[in-house]
Parts: structure tokens; C-alpha cells; sequence
């Protein structure tokens, strides 16, 4: 069936009758670019919703101290609630079972000076914990470590747009920027996925802050994160808990919504996959109506295109052309050109999608892709489906008489 | 080389049927050039289309070169066809995108030939109908006694037992109809047995023996002196 004389004259058949050749290949290949680039983008628009949302820990609670608006055990409403180091203890004594990692955060802008060149940046006086939970990414150097804060270190990691703005090319590691009246040393540059904002910020230890602020305890926020075995229920088990331990510390009414507030990443994260999942759907079913398409217009091209050779077919057969050898010569033939334009398509496709990366991002469409099993099997599928449509067609050709298709002027 | 005894074909047309042969015996010996005459509807191309294993009788024997033809399937008819069969037809049907001697050659692909040999032989045959300069022309570039010359040459390629012509002069001039007509002549002259089928009585004079059919039977059979035309080719 494979003869090389065979595709010699299947060869001659597909250089002598380009234009159909064209078609049949030009239908296939767009309905595989098509394909490709319609997932590809797909996924890019995934990819940024991922990064716009899904970029911090997902497991974790954040807890802001509020304004109490219910007088409660002779304590007034109006009484700001704060956070003190204490807190961090009796939640790392309290919780162990939930408990993976905790750090606080301080939030202030302070002006940096390096060289006689100042600028202000937003800082954040942090413990170690914070690196993960931000999933801050270090580039040189070292993020603010257990040390650091312990022996209330003038040590920062700085973002890689500071770096950028500071130093231009010289390496910032071990240079010293003032800040307030003191010359703190950069120990590490970091970069963060969730955009420009993240990456200018300065990351400072929290008890050298609280140092620099007369020495005092206080903590803006906590920030926790709990075992991912928890689960959801879990998630929502351990914020129950932790928020009635604080009400009972902080002396807040139980029912008192706004003197504490947490908030639990696990129920916008369950959100977002939603969202996502709702996006995958839309993608898929993009990519399988692009598919039906091209499989419909591959269709009818070679119920058209085995019309045309009715007459054809009917003289190979008076002059000894088997139904087997018939059927066959089209087949090979249509499978022939649906492959290699199908993959023509595709490895067009996937060169673009490669090309694009992320000169799409303003549209929302970040690094397109599309996965090589899909690719492969949308190719598979155009090829098949194009055969099975030679295949109908080339049959009924091959059983009717000589005569019949002879006659057909 | 053609025995055939009480021939019947009948075709359903709805709910009555035409009954187009109504049991044709008929010996045609080896060497013979018949021509089978008869007005449209006498049954005379089907009776050929039976003759060439294109159509297959209701009743009745067929023996070519003394193989019963019946109950053939497909693949084996199609295998018959090629060995046994040359066709020439009024259309002339050459593939229009295969070039002369490309059509010259397909049968000789059904074959199973090499293509050297193919190219070979077609070129030989192309020769012998005098179109050899003409071997790389598309058949649009060929004029109707060109092509119906390589329609020869394509049937002639196979070495067929017997050549089958349907109306091979209609839908050609009375000059090129002499043409391809004395090409007929020389190739029974070397040997072949020829049916032509044909409504043209100067036509069939122009072969040795000549058949009439009416109404699905044969009215007359009888041999005549062959009006012989000069060499064309």
C-alpha cells in the first residue's frame, strides 16, 4: 500500500492539481493555526489572571486591628484596638496544630538617600516569614532573616526597581543607603511577580523599626499562614478560632464586626479557581468549536474534491484500478496533505505564540501557549477527521460502475 | 476469443423493467475486427459494457479466451479488465492533468510495472499511433484525433486480448475519424481483435465483419470486404 511507485503517483497527482491541493492544505492549516492561536491566547489570558490573582500564598489569613463600635466590660466604642509583639507569641503558643508561618508587618514611607541623590519608598518592616507569604523572589543577596531580627540589624533587601532607581548598574549589595538618621546596608535585591508596586518596596526587620520608633511593640498587621492540608474547612476553622482567641484578648464584643478584622485568603482563592475554571472553559470550548470548523471545512473539501474525479476514477478503474487501489490513492492522498499542512499550521502557530510572549500583555494575554499533547491531538483529530471525509466519498466512488462514472460528463 | 450464449440484461427503471438484451449468442475468433451497429436503444453499448466487465449480465454465459467471466468480484474484474481489456471511448477520457505518454502509462501502473518500463513501453506505443514528439503535451494541447490516438496507445499499452471501441469516430471529424479508423485497421492488421461499437455504417464498413442489433437482439451477422484506408500514421 506504501509503494514508493505509489507515491510517486500520488506526488504527480498532488503537484498536477495544485489548486486543490492548495485548498485542501490551506483549510487544514488555518483551522490548526487558528486553533493554536485561539488556545494559545486562551491560556495567555489565564496566565495574567493567575498572575493578577493568584500570585501571593494562597493559605493564608491577615489580620488588621480595627476601631471597636460596641462598648463592651466597661471599655468605651470608638477604642482603637492595636497589635503587640505579645500577639505573635501567643498565636505561635496557641495555634501549633494550624499554625506554618508568621510574621508581622509595619507599614511606613520613609526617604532614601544614597550618594546624595534621595527619593521615598515605601517600607515594610517585616520578620522572615514574609517571603514566603508574599512569595517574594530573591535575585542577589538574601532576604531579612530570623537573625536580623533578633539582634535588630540595619540590614534591608530592597526591590529590583530601588536597585534600579539607586544604584543604575552598580551592584547594591553592601552599599549603605540612609534612611531616617541611620545608614542601612542592602543585603539583598528581590523581585515580586504581582508588578512594579511590590518591586519598590524595602523590606526591613520589624524589631528595628519598633527600635527606631522609641522602642516600642506595636505591629500594624499580622500576617499567617496555615498548613495547606487544612483544606477549606480547615482555612475557615482556624480563622473562626483565631479571631475569638483576639476578641477575648483584645476585650472586643463578640458581636462587634469592626474591631478586628481577618481576612482569609483560602475563600477569594476558591473564587478565583472558579473564575479560572470558568476562563479554561471558554478557552476549551473556543478551541473545539475552532476544530469543528476546520474539521467541517476539510469535510466538505473532500466530498468536493472526490466529486470532481468521479470521471477520473471511473477511467483508472476501466483501465484496472482495484476498488482497494482507488480508495487507497485517496486516502493516502488526503491524509498526505492534511499532515503536512496540519503541521505546517501548527508549528506555524506555536512559532507566533512563542514569538508573542509577552507583547501581548497589554490586551491581558501574557506568555501564550499551548501544551504539546493538545496541539498534537487537535493536529490528530483535523487529520483523522479529514480522512474518515475522504474516506465516505472515496468509497462510493470506488463501488460504482466504471460505466456510471464513465457516463458522467 | 469471445463466446457468448443467450446473453439477457435487463435494467429496472422504478417500478417496470427495460429489457435491453434479449439472449445474444455471438463467437468472435481471434484477429477479428466486428463492428457492432445499431441505432441508440438496439442495446449495442451495453453489450458492450457486459463484453468489457463494466456492466454484468442477468443471464447467460460469457467466456473470454475461455475464461468464464461471472461472479467476479470488484477487484478481480478489475484485474480482468487490465489484462485482458482494452478500452477506447467516444470521450476519449485521458486524465486531463497526466500528460500523453503519462496516460499511456497508467495501465501499465496497474500493472504493477516499474516505472522505467512504463515510461518505456507508453513511449513505444506512442510511437506506434506517431504521437512520440507529442509524449510531454497535456491532453488540452492535443486536437481530437491526437487524443483519441493516445486513447489507443493507453488501451493498446496493456497487451489487452481484445480492444473495445465505443463510438471511437463520434465526436471526431470524417478526416480524423479516418484517421483513428486506419489506426484500427493497423492494429487488427497486427493482430488484435477489435469490437467497435458504432452508429455509422461507413465506419463499419471499414471493419471485416459487421453485427446489427435491434431491440436487444441480433438481426443480422455477416461478413464483408473490409473498405481498407491508407496509412495515416
Amino acid at each position: 500500500m506504501f509503494s514508493r511507485d505509489q507515491w510517486q503517483e500520488i506526488f504527480e497527482t498532488i503537484r498536477k492539481n495544485k489548486l486543490r491541493t492548495i485548498l485542501s492544505g490551506f483549510t487544514v492549516a488555518l483551522g490548526i493555526f487558528i486553533f493554536i492561536i485561539l488556545f494559545g491566547f486562551g491560556n495567555g489570558l489565564k496566565n495574567s489572571f493567575e498572575q493578577f490573582f493568584l500570585d501571593d500564598a494562597t493559605n493564608t489569613l491577615w489580620l488588621y486591628p480595627g476601631v471597636t463600635s460596641k462598648a463592651y466590660r466597661g471599655f468605651k466604642d470608638n477604642r482603637r484596638i492595636e497589635f503587640e509583639n505579645s500577639d505573635l507569641i501567643d498565636i505561635e503558643e496557641n495555634f501549633t496544630f494550624f499554625l506554618e508561618n508568621i510574621t508581622p508587618r509595619i507599614n511606613r514611607r520613609e526617604t532614601l538617600s544614597y550618594r546624595g541623590q534621595s527619593n521615598s519608598y515605601n517600607i515594610r518592616a517585616i520578620g522572615p516569614a514574609h517571603q514566603y507569604v508574599e512569595k517574594t523572589i530573591i535575585m542577589k543577596g538574601r532576604f531579612i532573616n530570623q537573625k536580623d531580627v533578633d539582634e535588630r540589624t540595619k540590614n534591608i533587601t530592597i526591590g529590583r526597581l530601588v536597585a534600579q532607581d539607586i544604584f543604575k548598574k552598580e551592584d547594591p549589595i553592601g552599599k549603605y543607603i540612609e534612611m531616617g538618621e541611620s545608614a542601612f546596608k542592602v543585603v539583598g535585591v528581590f523581585q515580586d511577580k504581582s508588578g512594579d508596586r511590590e518591586e519598590r518596596l524595602v523590606y526591613l526587620p520589624y524589631t528595628t523599626r519598633q527600635l527606631m520608633e522609641k522602642n516600642n511593640d506595636k505591629i500594624d498587621q499580622i500576617i499567617v499562614s496555615f498548613n495547606p492540608d487544612l483544606g477549606y474547612i480547615g482555612a475557615l476553622a482556624f480563622e473562626k478560632q483565631l479571631g475569638d482567641f483576639f476578641k477575648i484578648k483584645k476585650v472586643i464584643d463578640p458581636s462587634d464586626k469592626s474591631g478586628l478584622y481577618i481576612r482569609n485568603t483560602t475563600e477569594r482563592v476558591r473564587q478565583n479557581q472558579q473564575f479560572a475554571s470558568v476562563l479554561q472553559i471558554i478557552v476549551a470550548f473556543v478551541g473545539i468549536g475552532t476544530l469543528i470548523a476546520g474539521i467541517i471545512g476539510i469535510s466538505n473539501i473532500m466530498v468536493f474534491v472526490v466529486k470532481e474525479r468521479t470521471k477520473e476514477l471511473g477511467v483508472r478503474k476501466a483501465l484496472g484500478a482495484t476498488p482497494i487501489s482507488v480508495v487507497g490513492m485517496i486516502l493516502n492522498e488526503s491524509i498526505f496533505i492534511t499532515t503536512s499542512s496540519g503541521i505546517f499550521g501548527l508549528l506555524l502557530g506555536v512559532f507566533i505564540l512563542s514569538r508573542l510572549e509577552d507583547q501581548l500583555e497589554q490586551y491581558f494575554i501574557l506568555d501564550p501557549y499551548v501544551d504539546s499533547l493538545t496541539a498534537l491531538i487537535a493536529t490528530f483529530l483535523l487529520i483523522f477527521f479529514g480522512a474518515i471525509a475522504g474516506y465516505i466519498p472515496a468509497k462510493r466512488a470506488a463501488s460504482i460502475k466504471p460505466i456510471v462514472a464513465l457516463r458522467d460528463e | 476469443m469471445i463466446q457468448i450464449n443467450n446473453l439477457h440484461k435487463s435494467y429496472k427503471m422504478g417500478s417496470s423493467s427495460l429489457h435491453v438484451l434479449k439472449g445474444i449468442d455471438l463467437k468472435i475468433d481471434e484477429g477479428e475486427l466486428v463492428a457492432i451497429m445499431g441505432s441508440s436503444g438496439s442495446g449495442k453499448s451495453t453489450l458492450l459494457n457486459i463484453l468489457g466487465m463494466l456492466d454484468i449480465a442477468d443471464e447467460g454465459n460469457y467466456l473470454l479466451d475461455n475464461v468464464l467471466i461471472k461472479d467476479l468480484t470488484e477487484t478481480i474484474a478489475a484485474n480482468y479488465r487490465n489484462r485482458f481489456l482494452g478500452f477506447v471511448f467516444q470521450s476519449f477520457n485521458l486524465i486531463n492533468y497526466k500528460n500523453a505518454i503519462e496516460n499511456v502509462a497508467l495501465p501499465l501502473y496497474y500493472q504493477g510495472l516499474k516505472r522505467k518500463i512504463r515510461q518505456q513501453k507508453a513511449l513505444e506505443y506512442l510511437k506506434k499511433v506517431g504521437l512520440k514528439d507529442w509524449a510531454k503535451h497535456l491532453p488540452s494541447e492535443l486536437s481530437g484525433g491526437q487524443k483519441q490516438r493516445v486513447a489507443i496507445a493507453r488501451a493498446m499499452a496493456s497487451e489487452p486480448k481484445v480492444l473495445l471501441a465505443d463510438e471511437p469516430t463520434g465526436a471526431l471529424d470524417s478526416n480524423t475519424s479516418n484517421e483513428v479508423m486506419s489506426l484500427i485497421q493497423k492494429i487488427n492488421n497486427d493482430g488484435k481483435t477489435i469490437l467497435v461499437v458504432t452508429h455509422e455504417i461507413e465506419i463499419a464498413q471499414m471493419c471485416k465483419r459487421i453485427i446489427t442489433l435491434k431491440d436487444g437482439v441480433i438481426v443480422e451477422d455477416k461478413k464483408i470486404d473490409q473498405i481498407l484506408l491508407e496509412d495515416y500514421v
